[in-house]
């Protein structure tokens, strides 16, 4: 039988030759991700199920990257942590990030690739809905809540529904100025915030190869925003060099059969994508850059799993050398390694770190989720009152970064500091 | 064995489409972790407080739970985050049913998993039939809402979910059909 890639890796999992969509079929996972938001309540509940001295199913196959609530003074929050590491220690597991060590990597999602977790062909759950990001390498990757990730951690296995596929065909090459944001922002906008719901988002075609892995780590990362239960991308050369650089691990890929039938297929010219927005408070409300200049910002924020990758911020840096931004700009870099990478990475000699400073922007913030999804009322770059914000992040939704009187602008590291400059929406392309 | 076909009667609350995560329960309010007693309650108190300013509180100041053990929503209840804060936030506020024109994927498998609600499926769209505070009931063996004037809507089956969630969630599903054992 012909499979997807999604529904071939599912099978393998299930120790299956094949499976079909709508199956319900118990999978081996090989990656359980956990952080402080959800760490705690998933630990509470494998210690209620399992018993206080039941030990995880595989101390390799934990990973617990702390990384949501980490620069804050709220007392609840350091609790968090605390019982974080309590139970690491309880039960010994090599992949924990401590904040405050040289062990804290930042936001997970972009740790996680960086650190070797990410290998092709696996099952990764994570009591995050980003953890679809992690298609970017071939993997299936999919959120999931405390309660199921408390029996996973008991068990290594949960029962899941095997999802349709949508394919999404890239084929082209994008212009100078546009970039991965833009493409899922195009295809979430064409098919709305339900529209892939229980469904597989696969990228394809001839396009991919001119993506990065970290631009296929943004268009994975926007599954969710669909709906979509994993987001998907065959491994190619460049993903298994960036992976056999960051593991020893083996793993062994799968492909999508080319005629396997799919629920539906969408094909785009990248060519004829451009700079583009969504509009507050839904991901789906697409908008063209250009066609927004009436929209007045008030700050711009640069970070998250989705738009805070040192490639993100050298996009940020092209548009802003030599150049002033006209709005507050919050930059935080997703992980400690891009942290490193702004002050390492030049352009024409400058660092980063100096073309931010010289343009203007706020001091670079240390790693972490920060106000990309609000957060306690100290987080840094929460939108607190009435502001009118353009964001690399990846949600929208009403009171996402604070309060419920901001507005906030999706759009790509481009879009969103050639905005921070002009002080309104604008096309970034009249800055390259 | 848990009643798997309970009847709920009581006040209704009515939002609309994609009441997202955020909505339900803000992220400022997930330091509290739901396994502990005494957070599950305050999780609870914060239920929907996201909502637009237009809405009508659904807990009042002061109080820990709402008035509505049933809440009428649109399209896509509960996109987002994976947060099984949301249902708990809302099963910790007394509600024991939502009924949505659709859910988004985690959100529906976090209230089965977790036993909160009963995460219910209309055939029509019921936020226009309906107003906070009308009164109804919900027959969820039957599969129907009836509203107070008698109107009586049927729902899609819940099939195999409805025994979970009476159950009170996986494990306890698990524990009372022999899947796993009591230990």
């Amino acid at each position: 039988m012909s499979m997807t890639i999604t529904e071939k890796i599912l099978a393998r999992a299930a120790g299956r030759d094949e499976v079909k969509p709508g199956d319900n079929i118990w999978v081996n996972a090989d990656i359980l991700l956990t952080h402080d938001v959800c760490g705690p309540g998933t630990i509470g509940v494998f210690k209620r199920e399992f018993g206080e001295d039941a030990k995880v199913w595989s101390s390799e196959g934990v990973v617990i990257i702390p990384d949501h609530y980490i620069f804050t003074k709220d007392v609840k929050a350091h609790r968090n942590i605390d019982i974080l590491r309590d139970f690491v220690q309880q039960q010994g597991l090599p992949y924990y990030y401590d904040p405050g060590t040289a062990d804290y990597k930042g936001v997970c999602h972009v740790a996680m690739p960086q650190e070797g977790h990410v290998r092709p062909g696996e099952v990764i759950f994570g009591t995050d809905s980003h953890t679809c990001t992690h298609g970017a390498l071939g993997a299936f990757a999919t959120g999931i809540g405390n309660t199921d990730a408390g029996f996973v951690m008991g068990t290594g296995k949960l029962l899941i529904k095997v999802p349709e596929t949508l394919r999404f065909t890239l084929d082209g090459q994008l212009q100078k100025g546009v970039t991965a944001k833009d493409i899922i922002l195009r295809a979430i906008g064409d098919i709305g915030v339900d529209g892939a719901t229980y469904c597989a988002m696969e990228f394809d075609g001839d396009g991919i190869e001119q993506l990065t892995i970290e631009d296929r780590m943004t268009i994975c990362n926007m599954a969710i925003e669909a709906g979509g239960k994993n987001g998907i991308i065959a491994p190619d050369d460049k993903t298994m060099e960036y992976v056999k650089a960051r593991t020893d691990k083996p793993f062994e890929p799968l492909y999508s059969d080319p005629d396997s039938p799919v629920k539906e297929h969408r094909t785009y010219d990248l060519s004829e994508l451009v700079p583009c927005v969504a509009e507050p408070n839904l991901p789906d409300k697409y908008a063209v850059a250009a066609e927004r200049s009436d929209v007045k910002l008030t700050r711009a924020y640069i970070g998250s799993c989705t738009g805070g990758k040192i490639s993100d911020f050298i996009m940020a840096a092209q548009i802003m050398k030599g150049r002033k931004v006209s709005v507050d700009t919050f930059l935080v870099p997703a992980t400690q390694e891009v942290a490193e990478g702004l002050m390492s990475e030049q352009i024409d000699g400058e660092s980063l770190v100096a073309i931010f400073a010289e343009a203007g922007c706020l001091d670079i913030a240390p790693p972490s989720c920060a106000a990309c999804l609000g957060g306690p009322l100290d987080t840094f770059g929460r939108a607190n009152t009435d502001e009118v914000v353009i964001s690399t992040t990846n949600r929208n939704f009403l009171g996402r970064m604070g309060s419920k009187q901001a507005q906030i602008y999706l759009a790509s590291p481009y879009t969103a500091a050639a905005s921070a400059v002009a002080g309104h929406i604008t096309d970034p392309r009249e800055f390259l | 064995m848990s009643d798997a076909t309970p009847v709920i009667t009581g006040k209704v609350y009515v939002v609309g489409d994609n009441i997202d995560t955020d909505q339900i329960i803000p992220a400022q309010y997930l330091n509290l972790v739901p396994t502990i007693p005494e957070e599950y309650k305050k999780l609870g108190s914060y239920a929907l407080i996201g909502l637009p300013e237009d809405y009508p509180a659904f807990v009042e100041e002061g109080q820990m739970g709402a008035a509505f053990p049933i809440v009428i929503a649109g399209r896509n209840f509960g996109c987002g985050s994976s947060r099984e804060h949301a249902p708990i936030a809302l099963g910790a506020a007394g509600v024991k049913a939502v009924v949505a024109e659709s859910y988004a994927r985690i959100f529906f498998r976090n209230a089965v998993a977790t036993g909160e609600l009963y995460p219910m499926e209309a055939q029509v769209r019921l936020v226009d039939a309906f107003q906070t505070g009308d009164e109804a009931t919900l027959d969820i063996g039957a599969g129907t809402l009836t509203a107070a004037d008698g109107t009586v809507y049927d729902l899609k089956p819940i099939g195999d979910v409805a025994p979970v969630v009476s159950a009170g969630g996986i494990f306890a599903y698990a524990r009372e059909t022999g899947m796993i054992g009591n230990d």
